[in-house]
């Protein structure tokens, strides 16, 4: 499995949002996209999983070009776990979950015993089978956000898109969360692509980091290589301290009150 | 068939079934009660009677029965039951598309465009195509008002719900303005748009069930082919995207394919409130917002609901009120109440 951007361009109107991104992302690997607000992370996502159109560039999945493929064909190859959630009807947990086997079953078709028993283990996995038959719309934020992982692992596609998905979990579900998608990467070579905000969990969890400000990607490369002083700075407009932490066998980052350069 | 019904839902095949009981007992009640009383089971003979061909069980039936039950009762219940399914259908839809319970079949200002058309054609006094006239300009005023919002709401980004809203709302307060300055140019002849304006049933033939039965056909095949990506996108754009869901594809065929079963609704009966928004919100509470079972339980439950307040208002009332302000008056309160009930946390539908 690849994915390549070739100096892929988009705006919203006149305004800019991904200019000239070029990128080669493969199987098995854990990504992170990394930048401050308002720098085309969310865009790009749009992009990869064809819910945008680019202006210019080409993006293409297995050599062949994204806009070859069906909606369907899409929706079995990426899933994709949003950053604000809103269901406006009281579906409950399980039955937003099963949506998640849409793309595999036929129009008429209705779920069989093994989208059932993908359903359960799944629920399992991500704690919302104690909650499978709460409406949606009673749910907890962070217990939502379950809901809607668990939706998208369901769809058992090769690439995972995460968007911000943990941004309002505590700390043990989203570390409860990434190591469910981690484990995939280790174990079944799926590819993880995940937008984020929090710097310190993108490097326990990431091999490859994509730093991105102004709708372009400004570095690259190996999470080792691309997390220093000087790329935080320049992407970031912050000064902070980078060391190789022993307890999280990672690099972490660490900043001061004074850290924001003006 | 069975097995279909069931894997939708547990309670799904019962409910339907009932719902369709209903429906047929209510049909022969009402073929029996009028202005000539009539037995249930003179009225069973004539409907056999009539279906099989077979005139024999007719022996013994007053004369009089069979063309009472065929050509005056039954096509106005049939049509009341059909245009009550079709406004229940459109109501789902578009409470799904726009992901608001409080939207409606007329959201988009079909009942405000097949007001001016019927009101153009009755005081303008044009029959170039008989009895069909009014029925027909009241279908091309929805048509154009439909396309007028399209156009007016859609942008770069697509159709988006709330645009939607906010356009249907605009144009249907200037076509309001426009039926106000009909009524107050026609003079002595205001009663007969004022008459066609609050609904009515009466006089209704078998090319009006026809009309309706069929669009209603169309309709429900369409929505019911669609009605898991109206799932779907409960979830939001986005969310429906990477499911596969053509959104903006689906969003606009569902679109017109609902606000065309309501035009037709509209045209042939007038403007009937409330069924369209009433019925979808009481029937989620039942199978719950599963767009698949709720269609197919709505539809039943609007032709009830309709088809009760049709022959309460031709047969049990002491005079015929328009069945517009019978559904309006009745329904009205009825929502306030589930409205008011699901505030204090008796429904969950937020």
């Amino acid at each position: 499995m690849t994915i390549e951007t070739e100096h892929v361009s988009f705006g919203y109107g006149k305004l800019p949002a991904v200019c000239d991104v070029s990128l080669k992302l493969n199987s098995g690997m854990f990504y992170g996209i990394l930048g401050p607000n308002g720098c085309g992370k969310t865009t790009l996502v749009d992009l990869l999983i064809r819910h945008r159109t680019p202006d210019a560039g080409i993006i293409s999945y297995q050599g062949k070009p994204l806009a070859k493929y069906s909606r369907k064909q899409i929706a079995r190859r990426f899933a994709l776990v949003p950053q604000q959630y809103a269901v406006n009807f009281p579906f409950t947990s399980r039955q937003v979950v099963m949506m998640g086997r849409y793309p595999h079953l036929g129009r008429f078709a209705f779920p069989g015993m093994e989208d059932q028993r993908q359903v359960d283990e799944i629920m399992e996995q991500t704690g919302a089978m104690e909650f499978e038959n709460r409406f949606i719309s009673e749910l907890s934020g962070g217990e939502r956000q379950r809901v809607i992982f668990a939706r998208a692992l369901v769809q058992d596609t090769p690439v995972l898109i995460l968007d911000e998905a943990t941004s309002n979990l505590d700390i043990s579900h989203a570390i409860s969360l990434f190591s469910l998608a981690f484990k995939r990467v280790v174990d079944q070579g799926k590819t993880v692509i995940a937008v984020m905000q929090d710097i310190n969990l993108a490097a326990l969890f990431c091999q490859y980091l994509i730093l991105m400000k102004n709708g372009r990607v400004v570095h690259h490369g190996p999470c080792d290589q691309v997390l220093n002083e000087s790329t935080i700075q320049s992407v970031f407009e912050v000064r902070a301290k980078v060391y190789e932490d022993i307890y999280a066998n990672a690099k972490q980052v660490v900043f001061n009150r004074s850290s924001h350069v003006p | 068939m069975k097995r279909i019904f069931q894997s939708l839902g547990p309670d799904i095949f019962w409910q339907v079934l009932i719902l369709f009981i209903m429906l047929s007992a209510l049909v022969v009640l009402s073929s029996g009660l009028g202005y000539m009383r009539i037995s249930f089971s003179d009225v069973l003979r004539v409907v056999l009677a009539k279906m099989l061909g077979m005139d024999s069980l007719l022996d013994g039936v007053n004369s009089l029965f069979p063309v009472v039950i065929a050509e005056v009762r039954l096509p106005r219940i049939l049509t009341a039951a059909a245009v009550g399914a079709g406004l229940a259908l459109s109501g789902v839809v578009f409470q799904g598309i726009l992901l608001n319970p409080l939207a409606d079949p007329y959201t988009l200002g079909v009942s405000a465009g097949a007001a001016l058309g019927a009101s153009l054609a009755l005081w303008l006094n044009i029959s170039i195509w008989g009895i069909w006239s009014v029925p027909l300009f009241a279908f091309i005023g929805s048509g154009l008002t439909l396309m007028a919002v399209i156009y007016l709401a859609s942008s770069s980004a697509g159709l988006s719900s709330g645009n939607l809203i906010l356009s249907g709302i605009i144009v249907s307060a200037i076509l309001s303005a426009g039926v106000s300055f009909i009524k107050y140019m026609v003079d002595e002849q205001v009663s007969v748009i004022i008459f066609w304006l609050m609904g009515s049933f009466g006089s209704k033939t078998w090319s009006d069930v026809w009309l309706t039965l069929g669009a209603l056909a169309a309709g429900l095949g369409i929505c019911g082919y669609f009605s898991r990506e109206l799932n779907v996108m409960a979830l939001g754009s986005r969310t429906a995207a990477s499911l596969g869901v053509d959104t903006q594809k689906v969003r606009m065929i569902l679109l017109i394919t609902a606000s065309l079963v309501s035009a037709v609704c509209v045209s042939v009966s007038g403007i009937i409130g409330f069924v369209g928004l009433l019925v979808p919100h009481i029937m989620r509470t039942l199978t719950g917002p599963d767009n698949q079972r709720l269609i197919l339980v709505s539809i039943f439950a609007g032709a009830i609901l309709l088809l009760g307040a049709d022959t309460l208002t031709r047969a049990v009332l002491p005079h015929e009120i328009p069945i517009g302000v019978l559904t309006a008056l009745t329904g009205g309160p009825f929502f306030c109440y589930i409205y008011r009930k699901r505030q204090t946390g008796g429904i969950h539908d937020d």
